[in-house]
């Protein structure tokens, strides 16, 4: 195939000529517009069901959500706690999501300046180090926590809080040090420089200037593995032994029906993480 | 693949400075790099050796105790037992990208090219299922499905549909998930790929009397081949492996090959067979690790997620 090229009529000015022969854009006027907000419901319509369910009366004795729906109430959001193992299933992924977030950032961002500021002459291994970034990235989360739970039960190790915050970094340390790499790509080093013409120490620039500089990349990193800690399911399932995380006890709680609580919880986190991610957006903005 | 290697301005400007670099600056890299580098060997890489290990090693299913023992043959008997789960796993996570590729495109189009200011607005909406737990949103989903549902039961009771028609526990219902779950993977990279674009290309193509089929067919599409690429890994692995979707929406038929690994590990303690599952299915995954990084570098797969 190839385009087609009839000479112009006349001299034309290149401006004008390219406004002429530029093809109306019905498609985008539209079609598109149209299709892509229909995309957008079809993603919001499960959220939305959630959150209105989460108001669903129970007609029947037992404590799950039914299909249909019964009325409104708010009934769960008084009683959110009452489902003690659910409640604690949550706490326990908040911790988790915390203790797991802060490893993450501080390991991942170390790697993220070591990668930024380093090539191999100085660097060697840097090429097999992004290549173990990229598988672990790359391969499937049920190999990661299936070879996890072989190697704990290779080496006896007791499944609990401890091997699921071990599995929890290892698989955000490269998300972590990607955004903040990522963030970074514009960084000045000379006002590292500047500093330590005018006598800084390392530690002193480090804490002075660049830590300040990174901080956006750094909590983008940080939100990052604290979104993937919590809504981890696969690996948990593997590592988690008798401390159980909240998707796991979802999941776990679907074979006999989930209580209404657990639409509640689900909507509680929703809404804190809308709200981080509007806030992000408009720090950001207010930076720019 | 690789940049051109410039001279490493820094390190030369530190030697310059002091005559001989210290020590602590000749490390920096390696000391910077050495939490990440032994959390990833003991929790990424071992785990994986591990995993070979065991699946050639014979377990006692009742205590989990193993031995090792060389056994090449777990491998083939795993893939008679599974073939048929390993292939369903396929139809059903090679379904569900293409439907994901097919209606990401559009949107991630619209918002390259005509998002305007509204941008970071509709990429926010594209990210918006990851806001509710996976677990919670496939749960949402059986029931947007189930018989007397939201759809179904409305359908029905306007008698478009038959009343024993079913969509649950069908590899319909599970694809339908999978599709919904991987969405953002898929249109993510797309959109990343296409925001790219100069397009002054595209005036130029104009102006050389391109139509818009010719512009999009001979400029667009071959310009958002390393995004599709990205986009196809990124949802097709963990479609593969998911089990999630294939237990909760597609009952107890269309069982998916992670169902069995997960069993295999959680239910019947066979570690031997479960990790030689799992040896395959990363086997798969790497076929378009490699292909990828080969193609594009690993760095690229940074710029899509």
């Amino acid at each position: 195939m190839s385009v087609t090229v009839t000479a112009p009529a006349g001299p034309e000015a290149p401006g004008q000529a390219a406004a002429r022969r530029r093809p109306r854009r019905r498609w985008g006027r539209v079609l598109l517009p149209l299709y892509s907000w229909l995309i957008i419901v079809y993603l919001v319509l499960p959220i939305a069901v959630m959150v209105v369910y989460s108001f669903n009366r129970v007609t029947t004795g037992l404590p799950q959500v039914s299909f249909g729906w019964n009325g409104f109430t708010t009934k769960w959001y008084r009683e959110w706690s009452n489902i003690p193992e659910l409640t604690s299933s949550f706490w326990l992924s908040i911790r988790l999501g915390l203790a797991s977030t802060l490893l993450a950032t501080v390991v991942g961002t170390l790697l993220a300046l070591a990668l930024v500021r380093y090539r191999p002459p100085r660097f060697r291994g840097k090429a097999l180090l992004e290549q173990v970034l990229f598988l672990n990235i790359a391969a499937p989360e049920i190999v990661l926590g299936a070879s996890l739970l072989g190697l704990f039960v290779t080496i006896n190790v007791a499944r609990g809080f401890l091997t699921l915050v071990l599995a929890h970094v290892a698989f955000s340390i490269a998300y972590v040090a990607v955004t903040v790499r990522a963030r970074m790509a514009g960084f000045d080093r000379s006002l590292e420089e500047a500093a330590q013409d005018l006598g800084a120490g390392p530690w002193v620039t480090f804490r002075k200037i660049t830590l300040p500089l990174i901080m956006p990349g750094v909590l983008a990193g940080a939100l990052m593995a604290f979104a993937l800690s919590i809504d981890d399911f696969v690996t948990s399932n593997f590592v988690s032994g008798s401390s159980v995380p909240f998707p796991v006890w979802v999941y776990g709680a679907t074979r006999v029906g989930i209580p209404p609580q657990v639409f509640v919880f689900g909507t509680a986190i929703f809404a804190v993480g809308i709200l981080c991610a509007i806030a992000s957006i408009f720090v950001g903005r207010k930076k720019a | 693949m690789e940049q051109p290697v410039l001279a490493d301005h820094s390190g030369r400007l530190d030697g310059s400075r002091q005559g001989r670099p210290r020590l602590g600056k000749v490390l920096a890299p390696y000391l910077l790099s050495l939490p990440a580098g032994l959390w990833l060997l003991a929790l990424f890489l071992v785990p994986l050796v591990v995993m070979l290990s065991l699946s050639l090693q014979s377990c006692n299913t009742a205590t989990g105790a193993c031995v090792m023992t060389w056994h090449w043959g777990e491998f083939g008997q795993e893939l008679s037992l599974y073939h048929a789960q390993l292939v369903n796993s396929f139809y059903l996570a090679g379904a569900a990208t293409l439907i994901d590729l097919v209606v990401s495109f559009p949107i991630a189009y619209w918002i390259a090219f005509h998002g305007g200011a509204k941008k970071n607005f509709f990429l926010l909406m594209l990210l918006v299922p990851f806001f509710v737990s996976f677990v919670i949103r496939t749960v949402v989903w059986e029931f947007i499905l189930s018989d007397n549902g939201v759809i179904l039961g409305g359908l029905k009771h306007a008698h478009l549909l038959p009343q024993n028609f079913h969509v649950l526990a069908t590899g319909y219902a599970v694809v339908a998930g999978l599709a919904y779950n991987y969405l953002p993977f898929t249109a993510l990279p797309l959109y990343v790929a296409l925001e790219r674009i100069d397009k002054r290309l595209l005036d130029a193509a104009y102006d050389l009397y391109a139509t818009r089929r010719e512009a999009f067919a001979r400029i667009i599409l071959p310009l958002t081949v390393p995004g599709l690429f990205a986009a196809f890994l990124l949802t097709f692995v963990p479609a593969l492996g998911d089990y999630v979707n294939q237990q909760i929406l597609g009952g107890t038929s269309n069982t998916m090959i992670g169902t069995v690994i997960q069993n295999a590990f959680l239910v019947n303690l066979d570690y031997a067979g479960g990790s030689a599952l799992s040896a395959v299915l990363m086997a798969i995954a790497l076929v378009g690790i490699f292909a990828y990084a080969r193609l594009l570098g690993t760095r690229t797969i940074e710029e899509y997620l």
